[in-house]
């Protein structure tokens, strides 16, 4: 069996919620709060939201969204943030520009809407990381499927979500190991298809186990 | 006399089955790096009350992780007690006048127990406002302290919130159960949220005969819907409100309302809803008033599971866990978006809110008439429920937070 040079290490997330000093009680504050608040936050309300709500497919894909829906019932704005897709970022920067375009330009076309009172206030937090090595590799396509099947939720959002910030790549680890330490190409690329936001992490991981199985048959 | 608490083991393996063997290997691997290094929790009762509660499973739990946590309880008399819950209920905005002498009362103690408490530990945790000023026993540039408020301060008295923010503002940081019970300090503030226990008496898993034998104990026919409030009798809660919105589901559907809570006998407050409560009930045979001694944890546990809507219709809630336990046995919920309940209850993705007796009335009518849709929210209340408010994660934020604290020196 085909074995990588460098093997594939695997880690687990665990994330502290810090709570921010900005908050939101309308539209056009939820802008300056977008303008304003840290990366951190950013990534808190996108990223790690839709780890904490894996086991939800339908009609959640970020707090912006959520919140502009269930406080200010803006359907059409919310459909706008919830539509960004955290894969097409590789910077939280280009995200929250996005994100300030939705919300700025939906205020900027219906003006009285954005000064209206939500039912409840936004608050920005951030996400404080720490990550901690498990103490298990994998070399061999065998190997990885063990250690990928027995991967706590974090630790299967923190390789297969979150790291496509870190790697600054369209892309996250998974793939990026079985191409470049198994020369899977195309194992890499259909695992890197596999929907986050139609599919609850434990759906996800299912198929990107049943990827390998397909690919060991082969072998 | 204050005293450090010895606990009985709890094997977390237990919880393994529950939550698969990848949660426990994660809580191994985060508790690796502070194997060995000491943590003191401190609070001020042993027994009773959420906090002891939590501390009671949470302080084992750590201890099988080869912590080495200690829970110290401060010792008080009659008269501090007494300063102190007025305190709680001026914190939660109740009207209150506080004096010189409640101050002088609070920091006396405080300043005995500092004398006594070996507060060395590299991590100390102290709950919430009755042991706040033993921070003034922290040798400077030592150890890491972090205050643990359970209170909602989102409108708290001032003359109090003022006194206490001295001590709070020295901490290295502090958690609130949910963004909206924080105030603006200069110290980092994290979201902690309370938790329940899954292995709990009040959460376990239960034989379907005992959960008959329950039923029958009450006249409870399992045959027909069963819409249930657990609470005490408090007109926080709404008791009234939640017979009013039965009343208005039982014009389309057939059902049963059971409202559980404590017994009213030792608190005089409580007898009055209650009577309020049967007056309001006016003799309704499915309408099930029940006083349960000591919050018969497992009883508790079998009225929820055999329920087929749990609503928690309160008017104002500190975080309000009895949703969580109710998600957790996958029950679909219908409850006020106050407090804390918004957290638990995603609208429409984990459970249902409503805001008046009316809209609590229609969200349970819709989930009688859509079962399919009432269980797959239980479904994904069980789900937010385990990622997000089971002991485990508690001890796993915990982890997080030394983690981060050791970082930061």
């Amino acid at each position: 069996m085909n074995a990588a040079e460098t093997p594939f290490e695997f880690f687990t997330v665990s994330y502290l919620t810090r709570i921010g000093n900005q908050s939101a009680g309308t539209l056009a504050e939820l802008l300056t709060g977008l303008e304003h608040c840290s990366d951190a936050s950013i990534f808190h309300h996108t990223f790690q939201t839709l780890g904490s709500h894996h086991f939800l497919t339908e009609g959640f894909s970020n707090d912006f969204a959520q919140w502009v829906l269930s406080d200010t019932n803006r359907n059409d704005l919310a459909e706008q943030l919830a539509v960004l897709d955290i894969r097409d970022y590789v910077s939280i920067a280009a995200l929250r520009r996005d994100l300030c375009r939705a919300v700025g330009d939906y205020c900027n076309t219906y003006p009285h809407f954005a000064g209206q009172s939500a039912l409840e206030r936004f608050y920005f937090c951030e996400s404080v990381e720490v990550t901690v090595p498990l103490g298990r590799t994998a070399r061999t396509l065998d190997e990885f499927r063990n250690g990928v099947a027995h991967l706590s939720h974090s630790g299967f959002y923190f390789h297969f979500i979150s790291s496509r910030l870190r790697l600054q790549l369209r892309t996250n680890d998974f793939s990026h190991w079985l191409a470049d330490g198994l020369g899977l190409q195309t194992l890499s690329e259909s695992v890197n298809h596999i929907d986050i936001y139609t599919n609850t992490l434990d759906s996800a991981r299912a198929k990107l186990l049943r990827l390998i199985d397909r690919e060991r048959r082969k072998a | 006399m204050s005293e450090t608490l010895a606990l009985g083991r709890i094997p977390l393996d237990d919880y393994a089955e529950l939550l698969g063997a990848g949660e426990i290997e994660e809580l191994r691997a985060l508790a690796s790096p502070l194997r060995g290094r000491s943590i003191q929790m401190v609070n001020s009762t042993a027994v009773g009350g959420g906090v002891a509660e939590i501390l009671t499973r949470l302080v084992p739990l750590a201890e099988e992780l080869d912590l080495n946590i200690k829970w110290e309880v401060m010792s008080g008399g009659e008269d501090f007690f007494e300063v102190t819950k007025a305190f709680h209920n001026a914190l939660h905005g109740a009207p209150y006048h506080a004096s010189q002498k409640d101050f002088d009362v609070f920091l006396s103690y405080n300043q005995r127990n500092r004398e006594k408490l070996a507060l060395d530990g590299e991590f100390v945790v102290i709950h919430d406002p009755q042991p706040a000023a033993l921070i003034e026993a922290r040798k400077p540039g030592t150890n890491h302290w972090v205050w643990r408020c359970h209170i909602d301060l989102s409108r708290p008295n001032r003359v109090v919130w003022d006194f206490l923010e001295q001590f709070v503002s020295k901490y290295d940081g502090a958690m609130f159960s949910s963004p909206e019970f924080s105030r603006q300090l200069p110290i980092p503030q994290y979201l902690f949220y309370p938790a329940i226990d899954p292995l709990s008496e009040k959460n376990c898993e239960l034989e379907q005969d005992f959960i008959a034998q329950v039923l029958a104990r009450y006249d409870i026919d399992p045959q027909r819907t069963i819409l249930t409030q657990i609470s005490r009798f408090d007109r926080l809660k709404d008791p009234v409100g939640v017979i009013r919105a039965y009343r208005i589901v039982k014009r389309y559907f057939d059902c049963q309302l059971v409202l559980a809570g404590g017994s009213a006998s030792d608190d005089p407050e409580g007898a009055v809803v209650l009577k309020e409560v049967l007056r309001e009930a006016d003799s309704d045979r499915d309408i099930k008033v029940l006083e349960l001694p000591a919050w018969a944890p497992l009883e508790v546990n079998a009225l929820q599971r055999a329920s087929t809507i749990v609503l928690q219709k309160s008017l104002r809630e500190g975080f309000g866990l009895t949703v969580s336990e109710a998600l957790w046995k996958k029950k679909p919920v219908v409850a006020s978006a106050v407090g804390g309940i918004p957290i638990q209850i995603i609208h429409k993705h984990t459970g249902l809110l409503a805001h008046s007796v009316e809209g609590a009335a229609y969200q349970i009518r819709f989930l009688l008439s859509h079962p399919e849709i009432a269980a797959k929210l239980g479904e994904h209340g069980h789900e937010h429920v385990k990622e997000n408010f089971l002991i485990t994660q508690k001890l796993k934020r915990y982890l997080t937070l030394f983690l981060t604290l050791a970082r930061g020196s």
